[in-house]
């Protein structure tokens, strides 16, 4: 591990920057492309397909003019985007134009992370990993190869190994975002939300946003419903410790303390019960140990919560009181990216046990129940049993509510070799340099690994200590699996290739049917190609294939949404109530009802770092794409223009961050703004990167990952907190 | 003739530059460069703020400055929509234009042409919405014929506030701000 | 408190405007210097039509000088167009509403004007070129014969000089979008600062021009005849003291017009006076008061005065100074100007 961090990773604060404003340009670069323009015959074709650029997944129509990709417009008939992408999807055009775009297998030549490579045959490239793979399963058995994905074309890929034997799989969609959210309305509600969230924030007459930032955070249907609650004038709430985009236009803004938001919401729900504001028709019919809750909360007080938050107690009351009248259709963001503080799970239950007393569960305005289409499965060959535990958390013992795989817990397993070594690892469309907090762990499990291979479109900071490197196209150029969505009416959505690959990338099914053939199985994939696959599965349901490739988008039949409409109240929970009281928490030994717990103070001169996100860019996804990078190239950390003052520094000039922990980022630029509490500073992440070959996006702005050292992980499921760290400013000399 | 202008919606604009990078894709507009850009305006102090973000662009004045200095006659107005375009093949690149411009919405081309929006002419001439307008996730964008009484654009500005941008210029420009 | 971003990150045009950059001030620069020498050179034929010495320097070499002059601004210009190829779209059109046509024509007619009035000299400067074009031996004598047709010429080099040099300022005067130019002075400021630099100008080239008998070959005598004086003979001192005085007089107008320039900016609206801040004491303040006024003005008329009384010798360190503060006036007034912008008054 030491030559890993040493080499690269730690000491990039040492590293010198010239940050050469490399030209950035979206034109087709490539003989490929262009060869393929010209061969195009003249005029506009227009291709149905959903977008990628998220995991929003709304669908959109490319439109290709004498060959070139000219513009990805939305689909009207979809109902994710109504017609209208987000500027990530319609940015999407450069993503197929990337100059920096993978473009050949390559075999790492040389010690790992040195970024040496040779350019190999896919055959050459399969036989090398079915060769290392076939040698961890002699020694250590499949499970020591696990998966780390994120993206829909995961799918064929996880069959193979599944089939292979493999049984360790993790999404980073899990731990490091929604997973604690899920949890806690499970917990709650007997389910969890899902993506996307049934917010029914189009018919909500108050809706209350804790961090959340919409219009920032650019999922696309609900910023287009956000724009109309605002069109509409419903007071809004927007509890943030920065002047978010949404806070603008909010009726309330609580600049909260960061990591006191759970103060905040119990004592909301203190309120809603002392001046009888909540539903108790719902709470007295569904509820279950309301009494208990009601005690557990009593000390809850606005009084209380305004010493931990920040927020005046009479402005506690009067947001409470807004959310109260509002009710039912009274709506508290459930939250997306929610990993925040380590104590996310039970936070997330604050929110569902306020909607409880809200009693928005199903009803027009709160939470509806998502209605989903069904569409038949392709009779895919069942995978061989293990008899191994899963290594993330074996038997549900380490974080007893999880229901998802853990990545951090098979980086745990890996880095320790317990329960069972781990050996490999594939890992699909996420960057877990930017994805897991702890890097330096992320390198240290690597370092133990006898084989990492590394599926992408780009050269990601994980690509560059890969073993292997599988040059994928982007989803402009594959089929996928089909989209079944979930949402106020169910749908299905095809993604179909609207360009030729430029060079020699492969879609992941492919990949995936290749390398089964590789490890003897492949008749774990018994289709001839995807489109076989996709036109099975539609047909058996019923739709027609041409229909499908030229709509894009089929809507599933309509199903009642809301309980008014007549659809059934069920809480599959272990007293088949809202739990306000959880039993099974507490048998566990944690708080049957959330309870509050200060967050740690800053060092003297430390400030903490919250992140979030930038409406053109998702995670570290998209940083390098020609059209993206235009519009926002770098971070910047937002400091409070006060503190700024105080600490010498002028908005507009280059600063380094060093964390508690001694870390220093890559330069980065001061917002020094009226926009943030003077405690606090921020960043958008997913910048910072240092690999060369994102000539866009290298050395541009800092990475938040990079310092987030620190990390709290939730101990009812796994989710590992991204706001556990302090930084300073280190002027640039 | 009909007169377009647009009216954008401050309330609704959340700022996320779908309608710059629409505006890139649609008019093949060179990296670097854009025909539209989001201004965020900030006053007050923490925590007592107002912000105001606006997607902002060509105003295509009724009385454009821009035109009027063009040693040419490429920058000129067109119909319809009484619209300011330049004719990059008429165009010297004097940048006289750009100089003249109090919204720094022109500028010089790669090919050596003064290039601006145009209210993607190409689309409203067809009656199709520019492209920013009909990308907007949040709807903020109106687009229409200004002397036209039952049009979008002019309902909007008879029953809301509005603003435009630097009308001390006197270029009358043809964006309205709704507040 | 007032914070504005802008994502908007044009090349040339943010964060500040930055079109033109040396070309255009060249340009300016070198109309100004013709428009003055245009003047000045009109003036000095009136009095040849009265029946001064024709063979003084200033009447009639100036106009081959300006000629040379007003090539390099044009080249100048020339450089600075974006899409040069299509430059003769200029002369396709007249627009009436833009300075910039009205100059593009103007011009043509200054080269005529210029190449009638160098003319008058050519035969005798370039006497190959006398011999084997009779035709402009003719036309010389013609024009230098009649004293009706040099006051003809000598008013035609004063308006059009006139023209010229206000339009040097018109040229910025007309954008409202740069509030550093919406001053109607600039015009006027431009035109004496035309008139000392022409001054100076000349007073430079009577120094620094090689004084010979005019070369008898095609290619010599062609290059001579833009760089040298004809004969042997230094300017008269009358001449050059009155040349002096001249520019004593310019020097002090263009001090009181750059005086006014400014505080009828900073009088004017919020924009303006933010304008006359960005030369009176923001970026562009070291140029404006150490160049264009100490250096520019100032010390150019505190020397020439002392030359005048005769209490430090003739030196041509003066005329240099003018120079230098023309080129900064023009350079300062260009890129101070388009980094000046209105100023928001729209409230939220």
């Amino acid at each position: 591990m030491e030559h890993l961090s040493r080499r690269r990773f730690l000491k990039i604060s040492a590293a010198t920057f010239g940050a050469a404003a490399a030209a950035s340009h979206w034109d087709p670069l490539t003989r490929a492309a262009a060869a393929a323009a010209a061969d195009a015959p003249p005029g506009v074709k227009t291709v149905p397909t959903f977008c990628e650029m998220c995991f929003w997944r709304c669908s959109g129509i490319a439109h290709v003019r004498d060959g070139r990709l000219w513009k990805f417009e939305g689909n009207p008939k979809d109902p994710q985007s109504r017609g209208r992408l987000c500027p990530r999807g319609t940015g999407a055009v450069g993503s197929y134009y990337d100059p920096d775009r993978l473009q050949k297998p390559l075999i790492r030549r040389g010690a790992r992370g040195k970024e040496e490579w040779t350019a190999v045959t896919w055959d050459e490239a399969f036989t090398y990993i079915a060769d290392r793979m076939g040698r961890i399963k002699a020694e250590h058995g499949p499970e020591a190869v696990a998966m780390l994905n994120h993206g829909i074309g995961q799918f064929f890929l996880q069959h193979a190994l599944k089939s292979w034997g493999a049984i360790n799989f993790a999404g980073s969609s899990f731990a490091q975002c929604r997973g604690p959210r899920d949890i806690g309305f499970a917990l709650t509600f007997g389910t969890g939300l899902g993506s996307p969230e049934p917010t029914d924030i189009a018919n909500t007459n108050c809706l209350a946003l804790i961090g959340e930032h919409l219009g920032e955070n650019m999922h696309n249907t609900q910023v287009q419903e956000f724009a109309q609650a605002v069109e509409r004038r419903i007071p809004i709430i927007v509890v943030d410790p920065r002047f978010s985009v949404a806070a603008s236009k909010a009726k309330y803004w609580l600049p909260i303390r960061p990591g006191t938001d759970l103060a905040l919401l119990l004592a909301w729900c203190n309120v809603l019960v002392n001046e009888g504001r909540y539903d108790r028709a719902f709470v007295e019919k569904h509820g279950h140990g309301f009494d208990k809750f009601v005690a557990a909360i009593r000390d809850n007080t606005p009084e209380w919560a305004a010493e931990e938050t920040g927020i005046d107690a009479a402005t506690i009351r009067a947001t409470a009181r807004e959310l109260g009248n509002a009710r039912p259709a009274s709506l508290v963001h459930p939250g997306r990216r929610v990993t925040w503080n380590g104590d996310d799970t039970q936070r997330s239950r604050a929110i569902a046990l306020l909607s409880a007393l809200l009693g928005n569960w199903g009803r027009k305005g709160g939470l509806y129940f998502a209605a989903g289409m069904k569409v038949a499965p392709y009779p895919l060959p069942k995978p061989p049993k293990s008899d191994k535990p899963q290594a993330d958390n074996p038997d549900g013992e380490r974080f007893p509510f999880a229901d998802e795989g853990i990545t951090n817990g098979i980086r745990d397993a890996t880095l320790t070799g317990k329960p069972y070594p781990i050996k490999g690892w594939f890992v699909y469309s996420t960057d877990l340099m930017y994805a897991l907090p702890g890097p330096q762990e992320t390198l240290q499990a690597i370092d133990k690994l006898d084989l990492l291979v590394v599926v992408d479109t780009m050269p990601s900071e994980i690509a560059g200590y890969a073993d292997v490197v599988l040059p994928e196209v982007t989803f402009l150029e594959r089929h996928d699996q089909l989209l079944t969505g979930y949402g106020r009416q169910g749908w299905l959505s095809l993604r179909q290739p609207v360009m030729p690959a430029p060079h020699d990338q492969k879609p992941n099914w492919w990949i995936a049917k290749q390398l089964a053939a590789k490890l003897g199985i492949p008749e774990c994939l018994p289709f001839k190609d995807i489109e076989e696959y996709l036109r099975f599965r539609v047909e058996k349901s019923g739709i027609e294939w041409e229909t499908l490739k030229r709509e894009g988008v089929i809507m599933g039949p309509p199903a009642p949404i809301y309980v008014e409409d007549g659809a059934a109240l069920a809480f599959d929970t272990p007293s088949g109530k809202v739990e306000f009281w959880s039993d099974q928490l507490a048998a566990k030994g944690f708080d049957p009802v959330p309870r509050y717990t200060a967050p740690p103070k800053p060092p003297e001169g430390f400030f903490p770092l919250i992140t979030g996100r930038a409406p053109v860019h998702t995670f570290s996804r998209t940083q390098n794409n020609p059209l993206l990078h235009g519009l926002m190239k770098e971070n910047e950390v937002w400091v409070n223009a006060a503190t700024a003052a105080k600490a010498g520094l002028k908005g507009g000039q280059y600063v380094r961050l060093k964390n508690q922990d001694g870390v220093v980022s890559n330069r980065i630029r001061v917002k020094a703004t009226q926009r943030i509490r003077p405690d606090t500073v921020y960043m958008v992440y997913g910048f910072g990167h240092t690999r060369k070959a994102m000539t866009n996006a290298y050395l541009r702005g800092a990475s938040a990952s990079q310092l987030a050292t620190r990390y709290v992980v939730d101990p009812l499921m796994g989710g590992t907190s991204i706001h556990s760290n302090f930084v300073t400013f280190v002027k640039e000399a | 003739m009909p007169r377009f202008g647009m009216v954008i919606d401050t309330r609704k604009c959340v700022g996320c530059m779908d309608c710059v990078v629409a505006c890139q894709t649609e008019n093949d507009v060179p990296a670097g460069y854009c025909r539209d850009w989001i201004t965020t305006e900030v006053r007050g102090e923490f925590p007592a703020l107002k912000m105001e973000i606006r997607s902002e662009r060509c105003n295509h004045c009724d009385n454009p400055p821009c035109v009027s200095c063009c040693p040419t006659g490429a920058s000129h107005v067109a119909d319809p929509g009484r619209v300011v375009l330049v004719t990059a093949n008429k165009c010297i690149g004097c940048k006289a234009c750009i100089a003249a411009c109090p919204y720094d919405a022109r500028f010089v081309h790669p090919k050596g042409y003064v290039d601006k929006c145009t209210f993607c002419h190409h689309r409203t001439k067809d009656g199709l919405d520019p492209a920013c307008v009909a990308v907007c996730p949040t709807h903020c964008m109106a687009f229409g014929d200004l002397d036209d009484p039952a049009s979008t654009v002019s309902t909007l500005l008879r029953t809301r506030a509005h603003h435009a941008l630097l009308p001390e210029a006197g270029t009358k420009p043809r964006i309205f701000y709704l507040t | 408190m007032l914070e504005t971003t802008i994502t908007r990150s044009n090349p040339l045009v943010d964060p500040s405007l930055a079109v033109w950059s040396w070309e255009i001030p060249v340009y300016l620069f070198a109309g100004g210097i013709v428009a003055g020498m245009m003047i000045l050179g009109g003036l000095a034929m009136l009095r040849i039509a009265k029946g001064d010495d024709p063979r003084t320097f200033f009447s009639l070499h100036t106009p081959l000088f300006a000629f040379m002059l007003i090539n390099v601004g044009m080249g100048a210009l020339f450089l600075d167009l974006a899409h040069k190829l299509y430059v003769w779209r200029v002369y396709l059109t007249f627009q009436p509403d833009s300075p910039m046509s009205w100059g593009s024509w103007v011009l043509l007619v200054v080269y005529g004007a210029l190449m009638a009035s160098a003319l008058v000299r050519l035969p005798q400067a370039w006497p190959w070129l006398g011999r084997r074009v009779p035709v402009l031996q003719t036309l010389s004598d013609a024009i230098t014969g009649s004293p009706g047709r040099m006051r003809l010429l000598g008013w035609a080099n004063i308006l059009l000089g006139a023209g010229l040099g206000i339009y040097t300022g018109i040229l910025l005067n007309t954008m409202v979008a740069r509030p550093l130019w919406n001053t109607g002075l600039l015009g006027p400021l431009f035109l004496v600062s035309g008139l000392s630099a022409g001054a100076a100008a000349m007073h430079v080239a009577s120094v620094f021009l090689p004084r010979r008998p005019a070369p008898e070959g095609m290619l010599g005598g062609a290059i001579s005849a833009l760089v040298q004086q004809l004969g042997p003979e230094p300017p008269e001192r009358r001449t050059v003291d009155t040349l002096i005085r001249a520019d004593i007089a310019f020097l002090a107008i263009e001090l009181v017009l750059l005086g006014l320039v400014v505080v009828n900016l900073q009088t004017s609206s919020a924009s303006h006076a933010v304008a006359a801040a960005l030369i009176v004491s923001g970026p562009y303040a070291w140029a404006f008061w150490g160049v264009i006024v100490a250096l520019g003005i100032l010390a150019p008329l505190a020397l020439q005065w002392l030359e005048l009384d005769h209490r430090i010798p003739h030196t041509v360190l003066p005329a240099l100074l003018v120079l230098v503060g023309g080129f900064a006036l023009r350079w300062v007034m260009v890129n101070a100007g388009q980094a000046s912008h209105i100023v928001h008054a729209a409230g939220l």
